[in-house]
């Protein structure tokens, strides 16, 4: 009801909460790992007497995934870094007094925002060459790369509308104040627009990351050999069938064990936002 | 083009400003001395803000003439920022930075824009504080303090920048009533010291008080202005009396 009031005092201003309205609570890690508790079971009763026990194929399994998984974290640092980086650019491109740079940003930020993910996978792995002359040196650009830089793609556009709907959410005195104190636009953006816009993107860009983890087995349809691509390899050399419900969601479980803390987090700082 | 300090500091000739099809300016003239306090009163609609907000171009006006030191505002070459560093401006919601402390709000423009040196700012930032009876609060945030402190961090803060005109946008309507005092008296103290002063305000008291001039404005025309001894006394015009008995 409070927000609601809020939201039509200043239509302009960004919802700060709402984004995320269920998080993550441990009852969710305990239903998983209930789960995986009676489908190891399940799968014990069903396998062949001489075959080793399920548990243990697991934990013979774990480093390989753990290194798989170390893949799927490393691209979703990447991919966050080159999109936001980007995603900055594109949105201060929006908020442009020029109108062709505006325009132009707005369209990219629309396409990307509203293509599907697996699409923008796909063409970046097609379209980008298998290495890159930088200089004289050649820089060989292996799959996993090139898909990172086609998760970059859409998290740069969704960062774009972040930085859009920030900059636009900060009420306009404090453009007219720093106007009438002769700070120019841009150390009016750096200055004083920006350091404010930080804070209330900080959990909308922390839930973005979220999203972006749990994409990263996508990658796995164009053959990049991370967690989810490499339990397949595991269930395929293992040949039982009665791994393969554990195993998935054993990977589950990892996606779960690194996410948590971050929707936690992001709800914590929503929270002390929202308070202010 | 040189501007001297026996001409008016500020002289709108015909000013007007239309915001789509709604006229809000309609014509507007009127000068100001150095060293001068005028006070524009008027009902709310009159445009009495977008008035004041054109004199430090915050709104470009659509015909018309504004001189600032001899600045021409209406003219596409004019240096805004330039005319900026004269113009000092408060606004009734203060829009002060929330992000830096009372101290550094005041500093901010300065050191950024007038690119001073940052100690000999913050010694001026801190007697400014002083002034307008703020001592103690430097790392105050804004959300930290009451409305009339706020406020007056704003009036120090446009002060910073030593300039030669103040504009007041209603700068207490935002205020509850027992603030309301302290920010008049630091707006009283400032035109005493001899600063030339704008001032858009409903508290008619305090126009009498600290006014040389005021003007009466409604539906973007000035109807009539004067010393204030014989504006409240005998005014002429309608609009003028009915508006003072509604207010008075």
């Amino acid at each position: 009801m409070a927000r609601e009031a809020r939201a039509a005092l200043s239509p302009l201003r960004m919802p700060l909460t709402g984004v995320q309205a269920l998080p993550l609570a441990p009852r969710h890690g305990v239903m998983l790992a209930v789960f995986l508790a009676i489908s190891a079971g399940v799968a014990q009763a069903q396998a062949a007497p001489a075959a080793p026990s399920i548990i243990l194929t697991m934990l013979k399994w774990t480093p390989l995934l753990a290194q798989g998984f170390a893949l799927n974290i490393a691209m979703s640092f990447l991919a966050m870094a080159i999109g936001t980086v980007f995603g900055f650019a594109l949105g201060l491109g929006q908020i442009s007094l020029l109108a062709p740079l505006r325009a132009g940003a707005r369209l990219i930020t629309q396409f990307f925002r509203n293509s599907p993910w697996l699409v923008l996978l796909f063409y970046c792995m097609l379209l980008l060459p298998f290495e890159v002359r930088i200089g004289n040196s050649i820089v060989a650009l292996p799959g996993w790369a090139k898909a990172t830089f086609g998760l970059a793609l859409p998290v740069m556009a969704n960062v774009a509308e972040l930085v859009r709907g920030a900059v636009q959410s900060i009420p306009s005195g404090q453009w007219e104040a720093a106007e009438s104190l002769a700070f120019t636009r841009l150390a009016t953006l750096r200055m004083i627009i920006l350091p404010q816009c930080i804070k209330r993107m900080t959990p909308p860009w922390m839930n973005l990351y979220a999203i972006l983890t749990v994409a990263t087995p996508l990658t796995s349809i164009v053959g990049v050999s991370e967690a989810m691509t490499l339990t397949g390899d595991i269930l395929s050399s293992e040949g039982r069938t009665e791994l393969l419900v554990p195993m998935y969601l054993y990977l589950l479980m990892l996606f779960f064990v690194y996410c948590y803390p971050i929707a936690r987090a992001t709800a914590a700082l929503e929270r002390r936002f929202a308070v202010r | 083009m040189t501007w001297t300090p026996d001409q008016p500091l500020i002289r709108m000739r015909d000013v007007h400003k239309s915001f789509g099809a709604v006229p809000v300016l309609n014509g507007i003239s009127l000068e100001v001395m150095k060293g001068e306090v005028i006070c524009i009163i008027g009902p709310s609609g009159a445009g009495k803000s977008t008035l004041i907000r054109c004199i430090n171009a915050l709104v470009p006006i659509d015909s018309g003439s504004i001189l600032v030191e001899g600045r021409e505002l209406h003219d596409p070459r004019l240096d805004k920022l330039a005319l900026r560093r004269k113009v000092g401006m408060v606004f009734q919601q203060y829009n002060l930075f929330p992000h830096r402390t009372a101290l550094d709000n005041i500093m901010m423009a300065p050191i950024h824009v007038l690119r001073r040196d940052r100690a000999s700012v913050e010694t001026q930032a801190r007697a400014l504080l002083r002034k307008v009876g703020l001592e103690g609060k430097e790392k105050f945030y804004p959300g930290e303090l009451s409305g009339g402190q706020q406020q007056r961090v704003a009036i120090a803060r446009s002060l910073a920048m030593q300039p030669d005109v103040m504009l007041f946008d209603e700068v207490t309507a935002a205020l509850d009533p027992e603030t309301v005092k302290e920010v008049l008296a630091t707006i009283r103290a400032l035109a005493r010291d001899g600063m030339t002063c704008v001032i858009v305000t409903h508290e008619m008291g305090f126009a009498r008080e600290v006014a040389d001039r005021i003007y009466f404005t409604d539906r973007g025309v000035i109807v009539e202005h004067g010393p204030p001894a014989q504006f409240f006394a005998h005014c002429r015009d309608p609009r003028t009396r009915q508006f003072l008995s509604q207010i008075l």
